[in-house]
């Protein structure tokens, strides 16, 4: 009777960290293939309708947030958006998102590409490394758990380690700016 | 991959100067410490079996004082002995002369980048995994990691020398005396595929090695036959070209291995895999089955890729 | 029970070993051996009262018996080690083929790093430390180990961290980087998660456990000995833990800076060990194996004084060469702090430094060859009985003396630029551990048995275990040497059949089957003799050091009369009605403090009463140390909360009050004391 308490705390550590310690190697997440894009406007019939959200299956896997910040270099995102404060590209460590924040939005962006210079990587980036990289990015404006974000890189330091960066929520747009 | 196990990754069976001066002092070594383990154990049985009287005298036995101090100095005498061989062998291992071949080797998580330097830009080659030298010739290896801790280490030739990052470079000079083909394998515990590390080393005799080095200098073959076109076609539109590079061609990815003479490698993933079109395949489309948490991804192609495919990369040779 | 008066020269009878039962069924007073006083059954009920345990319902969180605290500290390291056990078993298995798939490369580097972190933290040092908890005292005829309440936080801390880590694995975040965690691949880039941060707070668990007992060890045997043990006159035993205490106080500050170093790196984003940054990956390679060295020393130095005391009572016969076998332990402590390096042989430092750590590497088989001769000495000129401590001591001899000397193969640099990192070195250390430390630790436990529990260990089970684990761990790790040699390294999940490794490590897992076999029948007759063994007598080994002067069981508090001392092996030399100490009081705790040296009497002192308060702080200092996973706010916020608890702890109450004058008992001991000393 008195170990009900210890055990439901046991079991409740299990799910909190057991995800963000698996390491996946081979895994094609259901939700690559579900997508929504950017509504370009806000009116809708009808009094609400729900946008499908998919959630980045990797949001809390240290994994993979740490696998995509070894893409982000390797796949040469750095050479528009910097170390995430922006160059020819926009900044990913603030709060303005100028085509969504949310995951799938994310995930689009990079696929499929966006007007003013992102080039879609569809068949270029397999999509489980897609995620990862959306991962990434949500963690450089601080939005994955803490713990899971990744410390300080093992070279020069370029901005402050992801479990530093501030949580910046992010400002939603309506309609893509020129 | 050659089909003898035995001897091809032994420290036991030196095809190098080094290693040969290592294996001898190891014999060396082996003999003397035999010698006082056996001296010991029978030391210790003659003490349990021994005859003794009914009642044992209380009094410290001055033989048994003398034996002690004896066996004392004898240990003394045994332990400057091996130091002394071992340090002539250090010296004599050590000997980087002037005019070795310079190879440059970066360990990365989980192969080896592998450069053969030039002062003639166009001269230089970059491979992975296989270390090509002339027999009879010092080369010595400039060891730099890019990421983590490994170790190279070809046990034939010489012994391992770590690859450590930021400034602490490292070298190791060998010295192969035998043709032949050794494995080597990275020795010092660098993540997920520690295991699936290896190198080969290729001595050739030096006029061999010459006509090896000729070939590795030279760009990609292009592809002669519809399959093979069509195979260089699938390679650009892929992931490939973001990651690895071909001499010759638009791919000019530097995070994977150097694919320009990928047919005349022995294998593949590091040592792990022959490389024959069977592994090969199975390395493209699901990598993450034959070396899981390696940083190749598996890569989903379209019906009638992967052969294509297959075909343009055994034909570069 | 045979004299032991006139006739201390001779053999001492055919007794070693006989069942005794206690001497006087009707009295149960203790068997004080020769220290025995008329009047000693009242004054003993009058310290069984004084030294009662706690006795209420949370009696489990106040203890502050050492030999309580100690035989709690035995078990649960072996519980540890038995885990471990199970964690190479699945290793093993694993390596057994090639290319096998029982384990994925993740669930293998966890597992292995997971049976280094707790052979070495969890099981070898604690282990050693418990059994110095429970005996030394005992040893030095003292009633109590110095700081007990600090015994009882160094067993809980100790308690907690391996909890944490086991907690960890079964939560998929167990370190996986090696028990070493040699950076970079431990750093925030290449080791993500929560894994390797529960190695760096581990090590601040059982550092300060081990520091802890280190110190009161220390304080114990210098200040606490019974009149005329003087230092010279110590049991080697107890001289082998001042030392690996000193060992202690001197290397573990090294790990746990290097563990909080690596806590910051990883939690707050400093650079101690970022090349790019200024930092250093070698940095941390010498502040760990500065403490890795010494790590096991401190392993094997206990090991040595376990020998010393078996063969003393298994061969009927003080060990030769007093002096020779103190100094040298002391020369091993000393030159163990030289030899890191060894550890670093292939890392690209300057061949003439190299060199150094060569000769010292080689220069420290000089004083454990002295050890070994004065034993095979002792073994020569005394009567050897074939039980099973003795073959556990045959045991280490033969396969120390082995490990040793492929350690100093290991020296040599140019060997060990071959077989660093292989399966050699696997080979190596299993020698010298399993065979210096833990083949004694074994023997030792089997002695000590009948002191520990009341009963003896069954012999014939005995041997049998010892056979098994003396085959078992042979036909494991000897064939590791070749492998190494033909190419093996360390670390690896797999290896791939054209490299002709099969053979070997199929052997080598058989082998670890067959030691398993014998560690499950060690354990299990100790189980079931705990429980119904034969009933052994206060000394039914018939040996000569102090603890075998009380009853077996010791009551709690260790001796009703301190004995007085004149020499070594008090037991075997003391006239038949030795000199005791008297002036203790009885109605209080009270501990008679002496001078370091020569151990004359100094003062009384009154020992602490049982307390929860070192549980409560050692939960809170856990607390800061498993935030500390997450966050460096847990330092902040949990530390003046565990100052709080380490207040209440400290609080100073009052002794009893003056002018409560206890009954007279018709004991010996003088009135009691009207106050009590600080």
């Amino acid at each position: 009777m008195k170990r009900i308490p210890l055990v439901a705390l046991l079991l409740c550590l299990f799910f909190v960290a057991c995800e963000r310690e698996e390491r996946r190697f081979r895994e094609m997440p259901a939700a690559a293939g579900r997508r929504n894009t950017e509504r370009l406007t806000s009116l809708v019939p009808g009094p609400y309708t729900a946008d499908i959200k998919v959630d980045n299956p990797y949001g809390y896997n240290a994994y993979a947030i740490s696998e995509g910040k070894r893409l982000f270099t390797w796949y040469n995102c750095q050479g528009c958006h910097g170390n995430g404060g922006g160059g020819m590209g926009p900044p990913l460590m603030d709060a303005r998102w100028r085509y969504g924040a949310d995951p799938e939005q994310i995930f689009a962006t990079i696929v499929e590409g966006r007007p003013n210079g992102m080039p879609s990587f569809r068949g270029k980036i397999p999509e489980y490394q897609v995620w990862q990289l959306v991962a990434y990015v949500q963690s450089l404006s601080g939005n994955v758990p803490k713990d899971a974000a990744g410390g300080r890189q093992d070279n020069m330091q370029v901005r402050k380690q992801e479990q530093a960066l501030p949580d910046l929520e992010p400002e939603r747009e309506a309609a893509p700016q020129q | 991959m050659t089909t003898a196990g035995r001897g091809i990754q032994s420290a036991l069976e030196p095809a190098g100067m080094q290693a040969e001066k290592i294996a001898d002092l190891w014999q060396f070594f082996l003999v003397v410490c035999t010698v006082v383990y056996v001296l010991v154990i029978i030391f210790l049985l003659a003490a349990l079996f021994r005859r003794r009287p009914e009642i044992v005298p209380k009094a410290v036995s001055p033989r048994v004082r003398k034996a002690v101090i004896a066996a004392t100095g004898l240990t003394v005498i045994t332990l400057f002995a091996l130091l002394t061989a071992s340090i002539f062998t250090s010296r004599g291992i050590a000997d980087v002369p002037d005019r070795a071949i310079q190879i440059a080797v970066m360990g990365r998580q989980w192969w080896w980048q592998v450069e053969y330097d030039d002062r003639d830009k166009s001269k230089r080659v970059t491979t992975a995994n296989e270390i090509t030298i002339p027999v009879g010739v010092p080369v010595t290896l400039h060891l730099r990691s890019s990421d983590v801790i490994h170790s190279f280490w070809v046990p034939n030739l010489h012994g391992k020398r770590d690859l450590i990052p930021g400034k602490n470079a490292t070298t190791l000079t060998i010295r192969a005396d035998r043709p032949g083909v050794y494995r080597g394998q990275c020795a010092e515990f660098c993540g997920y595929q520690h295991a699936n590390m290896a190198l080969w080393v290729t001595a050739l005799p030096m006029a061999e090695y010459a006509k090896w080095l000729e070939d590795a200098r030279k760009p990609s073959k292009i592809p002669s036959t519809a399959e093979e076109r069509k195979g260089q076609d699938v390679f650009m539109n892929s992931p490939c070209p973001l990651c690895h590079t071909i001499q010759g061609t638009p791919a000019n990815g530097k995070t994977g291995p150097d694919l320009t003479h990928f047919a005349s490698r022995r294998s593949i993933a590091a040592g792990s895999y022959p490389n024959n079109r069977g592994y090969l395949g199975g390395w493209i489309l699901d990598a993450q089955h034959l070396k899981p948490g390696a940083y190749m991804p598996s890569i989903m192609l379209e019906q009638g890729e992967l052969q294509p495919l297959i075909a343009y990369l055994e034909s570069l040779r | 029970m045979s004299e032991h008066g006139a006739d201390a020269g001779s053999v001492h009878g055919a007794h070693v070993g006989t069942v005794k039962p206690l001497e006087d069924p009707h009295l149960k007073v203790a068997h004080n051996g020769p220290y025995r006083l008329p009047g000693d059954e009242s004054l003993h009920k009058q310290l069984e009262k004084t030294w009662a345990p706690a006795k209420d319902r949370f009696r489990w969180f106040k203890q502050v018996d050492h030999k309580i605290l100690g035989k709690r500290f035995i078990i649960t390291a072996f519980i540890w080690f038995g885990l471990g056990g199970i964690l190479a078993a699945l290793m093993r298995m694993q390596l057994s083929r090639p290319e096998n798939t029982f384990l994925s490369p993740d669930q293998y580097n966890q597992i292995f790093t997971m049976h280094g972190v707790t052979m070495m933290f969890l099981f070898a040092v604690p282990v050693m430390e418990a059994v110095a908890i429970y005996f030394i005292p005992l040893m030095i005829g003292s009633r109590a180990l110095a700081f007990p309440r600090l015994t009882a936080f160094s067993y809980y801390m100790f308690l907690f961290g391996g909890i944490l880590l086991y907690v960890s694995f079964f939560l998929n975040m167990a370190p996986d980087t090696g028990w070493f965690t040699y950076f970079p691949l431990a750093s925030p880039e290449y080791a993500p998660g929560k894994r390797v941060d529960v190695w760096g707070q581990l090590v601040n668990f059982t550092e300060i456990s081990a520091i802890a007992v280190a110190i009161e060890v220390i304080v114990t045997v210098l200040k606490q000995r019974t009149p005329g043990m003087s230092i010279n006159r110590m049991p080697l035993y107890v001289w082998a833990m001042l030392i690996t205490s000193f060992m202690i106080v001197f290397a573990m500050p090294a790990v746990m800076l290097a563990s909080n170093y690596l806590a910051l790196d990883r939690l707050v984003g400093t650079h101690f060990f970022n090349p790019a940054e200024g930092g250093d990956p070698l940095l941390w390679q010498h502040l760990f194996w500065f403490f890795g060295h010494p790590e096991v020393y401190i392993i094997f130095i206990p090991a040595l004084g376990m020998v010393s005391s078996i063969v003393t009572t298994f061969c009927r016969r003080q060990v030769f060469g007093y002096t020779a076998m103190v100094l040298s332990q002391v020369a091993t402590g000393f030159i163990g702090f030289g030899l890191w390096v060894h550890h670093m042989f292939a890392t690209g430092l300057p061949q003439s430094g190299q060199s150094f750590f060569t000769a010292a590497s080689m220069m420290i088989a000089i004083p454990s060859g002295i050890q070994i001769f004065c034993w095979i000495a002792t073994i020569w000129m005394g009567k050897p009985v074939f039980k099973p401590p003795l073959m556990f001591v045959l045991g280490f001899i033969a396969i120390f003396v082995l490990g040793g000397l492929t350690g100093v193969m290991l020296a040599s640099i140019p060997i060990d630029l071959q077989v660093h990192d292989t399966f050699f070195v696997v080979a190596h250390f299993h020698y010298v551990l399993i065979g210096g430390a833990v083949f004694p630790l074994l023997g030792a436990l089997y002695y000590w048995f009948p002191k520990l529990t009341g009963r003896l260990m069954n012999d014939r089970a005995g041997h049998v275990s010892f056979w098994l684990l003396f085959i078992g761990f042979n036909l494991t790790f000897f064939p590791m040497h070749k492998l190494g040699l033909i190419g093996m390294p360390r670390r690896v999940y797999t290896y791939h059949p054209e490299t002709a490794w099969g053979q070997l490590n199929l052997l080598a897992s058989i082998g670890a089957a067959v030691l398993a076999a014998g560690v499950i029948t060690y354990i299990v007759n100790a189980l079931v003799c705990a429980k119904h063994g034969a009933v052994a007598g206060a000394d039914p080994w018939n040996g000569g050091t102090l603890e075998w002067g009380t009853s077996s069981p010791p009551p709690h508090h260790n001796f009703t009369n301190m004995p007085v001392v004149s020499g070594h092996e008090p037991l075997w030399h003391a006239p038949e009605h030795a000199p005791v100490v008297t002036g203790l009081a009885s109605q209080q705790k009270e501990v008679l403090i002496t001078r370091a040296f020569d151990a004359e009497p100094d003062h009384r002192y009154l020992y602490p009463t049982p307390t929860p308060w070192p549980f409560f702080t050692a939960v809170a200092t856990g607390a800061i140390f498993v935030g500390c996973l997450f966050t460096p706010w847990a330092f902040a916020l949990g530390l003046p909360f565990a100052s709080a608890m380490a207040i209440a702890w400290f609080w100073p109450t009052t002794p009893k009050k003056e002018g409560e004058v206890p009954e007279d008992d018709g004991s010996e001991s003088s009135p009691p004391r009207e106050e009590a000393l600080a």
